[in-house]
């Protein structure tokens, strides 16, 4: 139970890394990106070509981080010069990536059980609190800064940033390279934990990460000081000490994409039905408060 | 000042629903006054605001501001010379950040936006007298989410964000339409503090006469693109702002 709990813990902090670049894109910009798909993957394939060309693992890391930014940037451009649709540009980047994860080192699944990786001479568990924290540090300063500001208008509210002088599309392309290279580091950081690289890896990882964002927010929903980072770290390790438990007391490890599936249909369905309710009593509250002013002088 | 020339626009262009708002319209608007355009629904008087914002692209023509061609200014080029105020309330600001976070966003309007912090401490004292001003007890409110505010609380505050640097004109979009009669009229006492304190431009486009009459010194009535009316607002009365509107409208239905 023990050593269960903290590889669930040591992959949820992997998935928070995800989990933090997806909340760039799902939550501050509010576009459902699925190119995530393939540069998971992308991470890992990186990771295991400079890996294997002797370059070390911080580098090969960081280099996982750039392709995946670069794929970030494919999309933008198909959403923002081709105005391809975010939810399609995303799927045809994932295809492409499909096809340049195989052609980048040949294989379609690599051992790298006898390379050097990040967790080779430090525990994994302290390694990724230290890269988490980090990372989340890092994000939560960029987003006090006005470029950082300037992205959250842009999810928040494009007109005003034109009104600003700025060109959203600009944080756009920002906020999908920054998320694209989280996401390709997570897959990288996957890779070397699990001590190799698949090609299916990224298969509905998306989920993974929205159902991770979606506890998060749940979770902690009383608390309104927590960053969307913090709400992202916490979602993804509850969600695998979740799946973690779930698979001790029985339940098969394949079965757990449908109840990721299943967790998101559930809670964003909840919050779906729940907020009209609460708004149409929002509003009788406000019109209750019109009706008693005075009648309107111009009628 | 503002100098539209010639201007054409049509919408739907070569299909059988083509519909032509403009036909070599013209209009001059004058430093440090404050011009009401009105008129019936499908006059052309949103269409006009959102060419000179540059939010639709001319077809023919062109506007100047301050001797300037900006015809082919880019709308957020076009901003930096510009202030706008729209309809919705939520259009004018960025409803999850704080209010102190979008004074600061409008008061680097024009400027680099870089690595550096956005809210500053040095800017907090004016951002209070600003919102002090209005009178509507936000300055209490710093740390409040723009989105719990209520509409007439936010349009007032996209107010101030949009006439914080003091653009060469400012466009009223019905910026009151959508809010309740007293608040309504609380925001338009506001622009006018504002307006006349600043000397601000602006061109208003209202659906409410008497706002238009109250508060503009020129008053242009649009139909069909074309003005039909154009007056110092003070020689003008309601009622025959409503005779002619009235007669357009029944113009229209018998048409």
């Amino acid at each position: 139970m023990n050593s269960l709990i903290i590889t669930s813990l040591e992959q949820g902090l992997i998935f928070a890394v995800l989990a933090m670049g997806v909340t760039i894109t799902y939550k501050i910009l509010d576009i459902a990106d699925l190119s995530v798909e393939g540069t998971f993957p992308l991470g890992a394939f990186v990771f295991a070509k400079f890996a294997m060309a002797g370059f070390s693992p911080i580098t090969s890391s960081l280099l996982a981080f750039g392709y995946g930014s670069l794929a970030g940037l494919v999309t933008a451009l198909l959403f923002v010069k081709l105005k391809i649709r975010p939810l399609l540009a995303g799927i045809l980047t994932m295809t492409m990536l499909y096809s340049f994860n195989l052609r980048l080192n040949g294989k379609a699944n690599i051992p790298l059980f006898s390379l050097n990786s990040l967790f080779s001479d430090i525990s994994a568990l302290v390694l990724m609190v230290a890269v988490v924290i980090g990372i989340k540090l890092l994000l939560d300063a960029f987003l006090k800064t006005e470029i950082g500001y300037l992205l959250i208008t842009t999810g928040d509210n494009e007109a005003l940033v034109r009104s600003l002088g700025e060109n959203s599309n600009k944080y756009k392309i920002i906020g999908l390279m920054l998320a694209n290279g989280l996401v390709a580091l997570s897959g990288s950081l996957m890779a070397q934990y699990q001590g190799f690289v698949d090609i299916t890896m990224g298969a509905s990882i998306i989920v993974v990460a929205l159902a991770s964002i979606i506890i998060g927010e749940t979770v902690s929903k009383s608390s309104s000081f927590l960053s969307i980072t913090t709400r992202a770290i916490i979602g993804a390790v509850s969600y695998k000490l979740i799946g973690g438990i779930a698979i001790d007391l029985g339940m098969s490890p394949t079965d757990l994409r449908a109840i990721s599936a299943i967790i998101v249909i559930v809670f964003i369905s909840y919050n779906n039905f729940s907020s009209p309710f609460i708004k149409s009593i929002k509003k009788q509250g406000g019109k209750a408060r019109v009706k008693s002013k005075k009648p309107l002088e111009e009628l | 000042m503002l100098k539209v020339r010639n201007l054409w626009k049509s919408f739907n262009s070569d299909t059988d629903f083509q519909i032509d708002v403009f036909e070599g319209f013209n209009l001059e608007i004058e430093k440090n006054t404050c011009t009401a355009i009105i008129g019936p629904n499908g006059c052309g008087k949103s269409t006009l605001l959102n060419l000179v914002s540059g939010s639709l692209p001319v077809d023919k023509g062109k506007i100047i501001l301050n001797n300037e061609d900006i015809t082919s200014l880019p709308e957020e080029k076009r901003a930096l010379k510009l202030g706008r105020v729209h309809q919705s309330p939520s259009m004018g600001v960025s409803p999850s950040l704080t209010i102190l976070e979008n004074l600061s966003l409008a008061n680097k309007k024009g400027e680099t936006f870089s690595l550096r912090g956005l809210v500053k401490k040095k800017n907090l004292e004016m951002f209070i007298q600003m919102l002090q001003d209005l009178d509507l007890g936000l300055e209490d409110k710093l740390h409040t989410q723009v989105k719990y505010l209520s509409g007439g609380q936010r349009q007032s505050l996209s107010l101030i964000m949009a006439a914080m640097k003091h653009p060469d004109l400012l466009l009223l979009d019905e910026h009151t339409a959508a809010l309740d009669p007293k608040t309504s009229h609380v925001v338009m006492e506001k622009t006018r503090e504002l307006l006349q304190k600043h000397h601000i431009t602006t061109m208003m486009v209202s659906h409410h006469m008497g706002d238009a009459l109250k508060y503009s010194q020129r008053i242009i009535m649009l139909d069909k693109g074309k003005i039909i009316l154009d007056k110092p607002s003070a020689d003008v009365s309601e009622n025959e702002l409503l005779d002619i509107y009235k007669a357009k409208l029944a113009e229209r239905i018998i048409a």
